[in-house]
């Protein structure tokens, strides 16, 4: 268990960082509002609709649904990494087959235009 | 503070049940789909905490990676997809099946009963027995490589072939037909 | 690790076709509908030629994969069934994906994909193969139940198929992990040697009474078979009949596998439950087919029946019970495809004739056709000299020997009563006139045509000639391996 004190540390950090930032910016900023200092910030731009007037396309959720299929995909190769040593060629010519397959599922996303964005 | 370390395991883990608790009422109680999502994501981080306290690291780390990265994202795209402002509320509706929500809810809770029943009066499997690797006792992902890329070979292979039908589902569901079937 | 790899050889080998029918489906043109149709028969075929290489190979004994994977004659068996059953599929879909106008591409490569995971789950003696094949056909067939993307009743039904479908493997996986909490092994014949050594508890029982519930959707038995007629409907034609039939086979090899198998010591404990379902999914799917107007969904019903019928096997159990479903799903494989292959002659119209009345008059115009579905429905209903009467017949007398002559009355029951509705289409062929001024035609679509046909001999000849074919089961079924 002790190795995880980095972790816990690191989280304590994670956290107290953003709370010191505000405690510290809601000390030093001076307290004026109007209307538009209190909209969404847009890169400057003054903002004409909100996120939820439009109907998002479609091909974010393919894209999504391909991003979680490869997340997966990679998930699978972290315990396969850790044992490559004593999974030696085995478990190479092994994972070779699996990301072969995906491969195959790549081509055909890709030759059916599914990455293309038109 | 002597009690404090004695019973840490277990301080960390009931915060973390309770955190998980937490959101999964938020996911029912918040209004705006998106809080409700983000709510969720809480659960899932806190179980993922809880995976770690039961020393199952990998388990952690697929929780955080596809189900806090790649799932929640999904659920975002969705509910921007289907404008859920929109969905008007239908108090009829929703009180015709509070009846049917008790009834599955008592069910669930018998069935995890159960479970958890079942599971303290101790498991068959040994625990360390299961991470030994080649007669030694190793961590958690090594020993999930180990069985799962020696015994386990066709079940995985098995699941590349699934995951390559899902691609192919999502492809074909998703995109716009481009014409007719000739065309593309 | 090489004898591994030759029992396995034929789903390897499908796999392998099945991506490179996927890539070959990008190209476009004319031709492709025939090339990709013929490359896909040809790629089964040449499976099945491989399996009986592999089976001539292997010892029908032997374990592999660490013990997850057998092939058996039962394997065998089942095996050989989902192809022919793949290959009449791709069949009947050709000339109906072409009318329609949908790439054959992805159609095909599903259809091969399902086929895998199904070989998978007919040899797999470890639960978490069994699941994984399982996961693999159910998610091709969702896809290919939404396939026809231009109409509403098909995404309808992708959408049914998939919620229902996804919640069932959530019951059943939590199931399976009570029995492995309870018992710490995921193999069948470990699990039934630890439940046999010891009292089981209610763990286990719980986990075995869930995975029955997951088991009975699988195969649409009442009381889970509600997604059933919509999902039928809905689907392109060609795929109902696939689902009818395919997926629903590989679920009683998965439920033979499991339940005679891994939790035959608890026999004790399911066997009522799995009873009792199949009386409920006798008496419920035969009633409910007699009110069904449209054709594919009073089909629909009557699949559910069919699979009360087979579960009255499974709760026979022994040799004669297992090897009496074995035949069954043989018979109703080639009777139920060449009934949805009339539909999809009939349906082609603008789908006109999806109904009843739509029937009326075939047998003058088209006798050959008619006679055909006659054969079929008579089959169904069970009626000599066709196949399905010498399947009940087998199914029938294993029940009763084993003493279970309350469901023996209950099936022979409903099966009368099924064939009110039965000879209701036929009545409509050939003794009504065609009432409206545009009576429904058949179209010109020559594979169907030959789909039919071939069903039409294969159920005389097996209602005529049952021997070799029940031979074939016994031999299979008597080396079930587990029992």
């Amino acid at each position: 268990m002790n190795a995880y004190i980095p972790v816990l540390l690191f989280i304590v950090i994670a956290i107290a960082f953003p709370l010191i930032t505000f405690v510290f910016a809601w000390i030093l900023r001076a307290g004026r509002y109007d209307p538009i200092k209190l909209e969404p910030y847009e890169c400057g731009n003054p903002i004409t609709s909100e996120a939820h007037d439009y109907r998002f396309s479609v091909r974010y959720y393919l894209i999504a649904v391909l991003f979680v299929v490869f997340d997966v995909e990679t998930v699978f190769l972290f315990p396969w990494a850790v044992m490559f040593r004593k999974l030696a060629l085995f478990g190479f010519v092994e994972m070779l087959v699996f990301i072969g397959i995906l491969v195959v599922g790549y081509v055909y996303a890709w030759r059916r235009g599914a990455l293309q964005w038109v | 503070m002597t009690w404090f370390l004695v019973h840490f395991a277990e301080i960390v883990f009931y915060s973390l049940a309770a955190v998980a608790l937490a959101g999964a009422v938020g996911v029912i109680a918040f209004r705006s789909p998106v809080h409700a999502a983000l709510s969720l994501l809480g659960t899932f981080l806190a179980v993922a905490g809880v995976f770690v306290l039961m020393q199952a690291e990998f388990l952690a780390a697929v929780q955080v990676l596809v189900y806090a990265g790649g799932v929640m994202v999904l659920f975002l795209f969705v509910i921007m997809l289907v404008k859920a402002r929109d969905i008007p509320d239908e108090p009829q509706y929703v009180r015709r099946l509070v009846p049917a929500a008790v009834g599955l809810g008592a069910l669930l809770a018998a069935l995890v009963g159960v479970g958890i029943w079942a599971a303290s009066g101790g498991l068959p499997a040994d625990g360390a027995a299961l991470r030994m690797v080649a007669g030694a006792p190793l961590g958690n992902t090594e020993a999930v490589g180990w069985s799962l890329y020696r015994d386990y070979l066709l079940p995985f292979e098995v699941v590349s072939i699934v995951l390559l039908v899902a691609m192919i589902g999502a492809i074909v569901m998703g995109r716009k037909e481009s014409g007719r079937g000739g065309a593309a | 690790m090489r004898a591994d790899l030759i029992a396995l050889l034929p789903e390897l080998m499908l796999a392998t076709l099945a991506m490179a029918v996927l890539l070959a489906g990008l190209a476009s043109g004319k031709a492709r509908h025939g090339l990709l149709g013929a490359g896909a028969v040809l790629a089964l075929a040449a499976t099945g030629v491989t399996l009986w290489l592999a089976a001539g190979a292997t010892d029908p004994g032997a374990h592999f994969f660490s013990g997850m994977f057998v092939l058996d004659h039962f394997a065998i068996f089942f095996k050989a069934l989902f192809l022919l059953t793949a290959a009449l599929v791709v069949l009947l879909s050709h000339d109906y994906l072409k009318r329609n106008d949908y790439r054959p591409g992805e159609y095909l490569a599903l259809v091969m994909f399902a086929t895998v995971g199904m070989m998978t789950m007919a040899s797999g003696v470890n639960l978490a193969v069994i699941y994984v094949g399982l996961e693999l056909m159910a998610l091709s067939t969702y896809i290919l139940a939404g396939y026809f993307r231009r109409e509403v009743k098909s995404h309808e039904a992708a959408a049914k198929y998939f919620v229902l479908g996804a919640m069932s493997s959530g019951i059943l996986l939590y199931g399976l992990s009570l029995i492995y909490g309870a018992t710490g092994t995921l193999d069948l014949a470990t699990l039934a040697r630890v439940l046999a050594s010891a009292k089981p508890g209610p763990s286990a029982l719980v986990g075995v009474a869930l995975l029955a519930c997951g088991f009975l959707f699988k195969v649409a038995a009442v009381p889970f078979h509600v997604w059933t007629p919509d999902v039928y409907e809905g689907a392109p034609t060609p795929i109902t009949a696939f689902m009818s039939v395919g997926p629903k086979a590989a679920a009683f090899a998965m439920f033979l596998r499991v339940f005679i198998g891994g939790l035959a010591p608890l026999a004790a404990s399911w066997i009522w439950l799995v009873g009792v379902a199949a009386a409920l999914t006798m008496i419920w799917g035969n009633v409910a087919a007699l009110t069904q107007d449209n054709v594919k969904r009073m089909l629909a019903y009557s699949s559910i029946a069919h699979a009360g019928y087979a579960l009255v096997g499974l709760v026979a159990g022994g040799p004669a019970g297992v090897n009496s479903v074995l035949f069954y799903m043989l018979v109703y494989t080639v009777t139920n495809i060449g009934a949805f292959g009339f539909v999809i002659l009939l349906e082609s119209r603008g789908y006109a004739g999806e109904t009843v009345a739509d029937y009326a008059g075939l047998a003058r115009r088209h006798p050959a056709a008619a006679f055909g579905m006659l054969l079929f429905m008579l089959s169904l209903g069970g009626i000599p000299p066709t196949a399905g009467f010498m399947g009940k017949l087998y199914l029938f007398a294993a029940a009763v020997n084993a003493g279970y002559v309350w469901l023996v009355v209950v099936a022979v029951l409903m099966s009368a009563v099924s064939l009110y509705y039965y000879l209701r289409i036929v009545l409509q062929m050939y003794l009504r006139e065609g009432d409206g001024a545009e009576p429904a035609t058949l179209v010109a679509a020559p594979w169907t045509e030959r789909v039919i046909w071939a069903c039409g001999v294969a159920v005389l000849v097996i209602g005529l000639l049952p021997a070799p074919f029940l031979a074939a089961a016994r031999a299979m079924a008597g080396a079930v391996g587990l029992l």
